[in-house]
């Protein structure tokens, strides 16, 4: 019997997507049986006072959680969000309800093994309750008491070899694409890069001394499957400088109709058959490709390597091999002052892991220290470079303007000319030019 | 329940106390097949909705079943998770970005047997618990936020929303009948800590009404000068307030000018502003992160309010249906959402999903508000 009626939430068991609700009313019962006879740290019943203070959000339209207050494990200032319900009386299972954000892996990869260790850990000492994954790519355990932080903490980083991510102002937890592990498009390892760099910056991701969040997403390819150039302060993008690699045979038998153009990824509607001029040549945006007396040929010199071709034909077009990354920057959701896509600052850079990636690193650090010298309380790095323009990011990162840093050059000519820069300087004397130029 | 210690000291909080170790490494968990391809994947092809096959340089190949799922998810089911990867895949699996779980095999006579165990699976209240899908040019699983699960400033929920669509939308998550992919996103309010501002369409909880003041406890819970600094619109100013006699410091809104965005909420508890009649829902369309053909686009606010008519949101599943069809219908092979919107043009597109036009939709939100206004004599009647 469940200790809650929740006529609203039942309405979302029914229909074919997974129900959480199903969900939640199965871990419920799970607890409430105890097969297994865990020693709950927290309430057994907390999975039904979840359901039943869900449904009275349901019933009267308004969230029932408070903020946070300042709870965490000792040394860090992220990885926990503290969260208490704001009627605990009525469901006193989640009275104390705090978020913990433990680092996926790169790429997000399990075995069974670590993930059956982490369900026995956070039954026994949390709700039970999980988001594989949050928004930034963490795994989120969701629910426990303030006295459990501190012993979670201490079983995943003795008996896991597991760390916490991030929250607040402060690095957040990276997280990148499935890149070269099972993909063909990826042009440079981008799971090794984000582990790499996570372990890097682990005090920046523990310990907040930024002038706000900060993220790092890592795209194998400009398809940004992380969604890096949306939503992340740096996005690394995997990019190539030569021609793409073209295998004639293979572009054949996409003409011919041996291999479904974009992998199969049209076949729920019968499109016709595949016509490379109409879905290729004619759709490239920078017009480079020809497709003549069977041969397809690509002006590679004005192509932008937007993946279009590549995504047609993967049978037939690759990448070309000399590759590295596109770093983009200041991309943000629109809290607070509108949305930015990020911004390109280094067209190209080598991917390179035998020298510890010295390189990228070099950028990353340049744009911190500038960033914390004159970011605002809750500014971040896309605002500071509206805020302070383009220039100075240049000037913080030592990064020579080409035109590729422009969509198109300024329409004002408000140029804010440096001292330097002007012959002769600007000091003058008046009563010099005044001898030719009467008052 | 008797308390029981990790063998953690609270009294020496730094006694073998191990901190910055970082995630685990990724190849751990690598399954076999993709340790030893890794980098050398040739091409890729969907065989149907929600499989795939790899095949590497090697001759090797790998099959990959991608399902949806919630990503509230319970031990319990991921307990269930963990069976069926024992039983079919040595033991490994991965999430994707998009919340699906994929479950990969070596050897394509395993597919069949995964799938019919997979589709097999269902909750006691009837739905999959791994429905098969979320490939090409269809729609995959919404990423979103926590909402009334477990956050304190959303509009709306996050799970019963996506729950809502997704229902609606399942035939699409399992074919793949659209002119390109077509990705969905939601977040409980405008912190959009989902980021979905750049989606095809945006499911987005926003509030409407100004933040009531609890004058009798403001200036015992919050940093007034940080609180009237949060807000992006200056319309927050201090205000010494008579509370029976005594005077306390507090805050006084300016309500014509608040953007109901809730920064000033999150940092400062006495400034609520959830409201059953207020808060709702917000649709946004046309945006993409790939850089694939057209460069990456925002989406654009196109329904300004729907209510939050729990549990099953039925005027937003209907309205996002709308748009879902009109674009399946009318764009060409390859055109995202956004690139379709643009081509027609967006008088167009208010003709063609027959959504009406208001005020809200124009653009008064500082200087980006002037580019999105009309400066040609080129529109369309």
């Amino acid at each position: 019997m469940a200790k809650h009626e929740t006529p609203l939430l039942d309405q979302l068991e029914s229909g074919p997507w997974p129900s959480f609700v199903s969900d939640l009313k199965q871990e419920a019962a799970a607890r409430a049986k105890n097969e297994k006879k865990v020693e709950y740290q927290i309430p057994q019943d907390v999975v039904e006072d979840l359901l039943g203070v869900l449904e009275l959000s349901y019933k009267d339209g308004t969230t029932h959680w408070k903020h946070g207050g300042i709870v965490g494990v000792f040394g860090y200032g992220g990885g926990v969000i503290g969260r208490y319900c704001d009627q605990p009386t009525m469901f006193p299972g989640v009275a104390h309800f705090h978020t913990m954000r433990v680092n996926q892996p790169s790429g997000k990869f399990y075995t069974t093994d670590y993930l059956k260790k982490l369900c026995d850990l956070w039954e026994f000492r949390g709700s039970g309750l999980t988001n594989m994954h949050g928004a930034t790519g963490d795994i989120i355990l969701l629910g426990t008491t303030t006295p459990q932080l501190e012993e979670i903490f201490y079983e995943l980083t003795h008996n896991f070899n597991q760390d916490l991510g991030g929250s607040g102002s402060n690095l957040r937890t990276p997280a990148d694409c499935i890149g070269q592990a099972r993909c063909e498009y990826a042009c440079y390892d981008t799971q090794d890069l984000c582990h790499t760099l996570t372990n890097e910056y682990q005090d920046e991701l523990h310990r907040p001394a930024f002038p706000y969040k900060f993220k790092f997403k890592f795209d194998g390819c400009p398809n940004c499957c992380v969604a890096s150039i949306a939503r992340s302060d740096m996005s690394f993008i995997g990019t190539w400088k030569d021609d793409i690699r073209i295998d004639q045979d293979a572009v054949a038998g996409y003409v011919k109709g041996e291999f479904k153009p974009n992998a199969g990824a049209h076949a729920g509607r019968d499109w016709g058959p595949f016509d490379i001029q109409k879905e290729v040549i004619d759709l490239c945006p920078t017009e480079c490709m020809k497709y003549e007396n069977g041969k397809l040929s690509i002006d590679n010199k004005e192509c932008t390597r937007c993946m279009h071709c590549i995504n047609v034909m993967p049978r037939a077009l690759k990448p070309g091999k000399e590759k590295g990354l596109s770093i983009l920057v200041g991309a943000k959701a629109p809290i607070l002052d509108g949305a930015q896509m990020g911004s390109l600052l280094v067209p190209f850079v080598k991917v390179d892991k035998e020298n510890d990636y010295a390189e990228i690193k070099e950028v990353i650090e340049a744009i911190w220290d500038w960033w914390m010298e004159e970011g605002k309380n809750r500014e971040r790095l896309g605002e500071l470079i509206k805020r302070q323009g383009f220039q100075k990011l240049l000037e913080a990162t030592n990064i020579t303007p080409v035109p590729q840093h422009v969509q198109e050059p300024r329409t004002n000519p408000y140029i804010f000319w440096k001292e330097e820069e002007v012959e002769g300087g600007w000091e003058r004397d008046v009563n010099e030019f005044r001898k030719h130029h009467l008052r | 329940m008797a308390f029981i210690s990790s063998g953690y000291n609270p009294d020496k909080p730094m006694e073998n106390r191990i901190t910055d170790i970082g995630p685990r490494h990724f190849e751990e968990f690598y399954p076999e097949v993709i340790k030893k391809n890794k980098g050398k994947w040739l091409y890729h092809e969907i065989l149907k909705p929600g499989v795939l096959v790899h095949v590497a340089e090697s001759g090797d190949e790998v099959y990959t079943v991608r399902c949806g799922g919630a990503r509230l998810m319970s031990v319990t089911h991921i307990r269930e998770i963990c069976e069926i990867a024992d039983k079919h895949c040595d033991g490994h699996l991965r999430f994707t970005t998009r919340n699906n779980i994929e479950f990969m095999v070596d050897n394509k006579a395993k597919v069949d047997p995964l799938i019919k165990d997979l589709e097999a699976r269902k909750f006691d209240g009837g739905s999959f618990k791994f429905p098969v899908g979320g490939t090409g040019a269809g729609i995959t699983n919404i990423v979103h936020t926590q909402g009334w699960v477990h956050c304190h400033t959303p509009a709306t929920d996050a799970s019963g929303t996506v729950k809502a669509t997704m229902d609606d939308l399942f035939s699409d998550f399992q074919s793949m009948r659209m002119p390109a992919h077509l990705r969905i996103s939601m977040a409980c309010c405008l912190n959009m800590c989902g980021a979905v501002h750049c989606s095809d369409i945006a499911i987005l909880g926003f509030h409407r009404k100004p933040p009531m003041v609890d004058h009798a406890y403001l200036d015992k819970t919050c940093e007034v000068p940080l609180a009237i600094a949060a807000c992006p619109t200056a319309a927050l100013k201090p205000k010494k307030v008579d509370l029976d006699g005594t005077t306390v410091n507090s805050i006084e809104v300016n309500k014509n000018r608040c953007m109901f965005c809730g920064n000033c909420y999150t940092m400062c508890p006495s400034l609520p502003l959830a409201d059953k009649e207020g808060d709702g829902i917000v649709l946004m369309v046309g945006g993409k992160v790939s850089n694939r053909i057209s460069a990456p686009k925002f989406s654009k606010v196109v329904v300004s309010f729907i209510p939050n008519e729990t549990p099953r949101w039925p005027s937003m599943t209907a309205q996002i249906r709308n748009i879902v069809e009109a674009y399946a219908k009318d764009a060409r092979k390859y055109e995202r959402l956004g690139e379709w919107a643009e081509r027609i043009g967006w008088e167009r597109f208010f003709d063609k999903t027959g959504i009406e036009f208001t005020h809200h939709l124009i653009d008064d939100f500082r200087d980006p508000a002037y580019y999105t206004w009309r400066q040609t004599t080129n529109f369309k009647f």
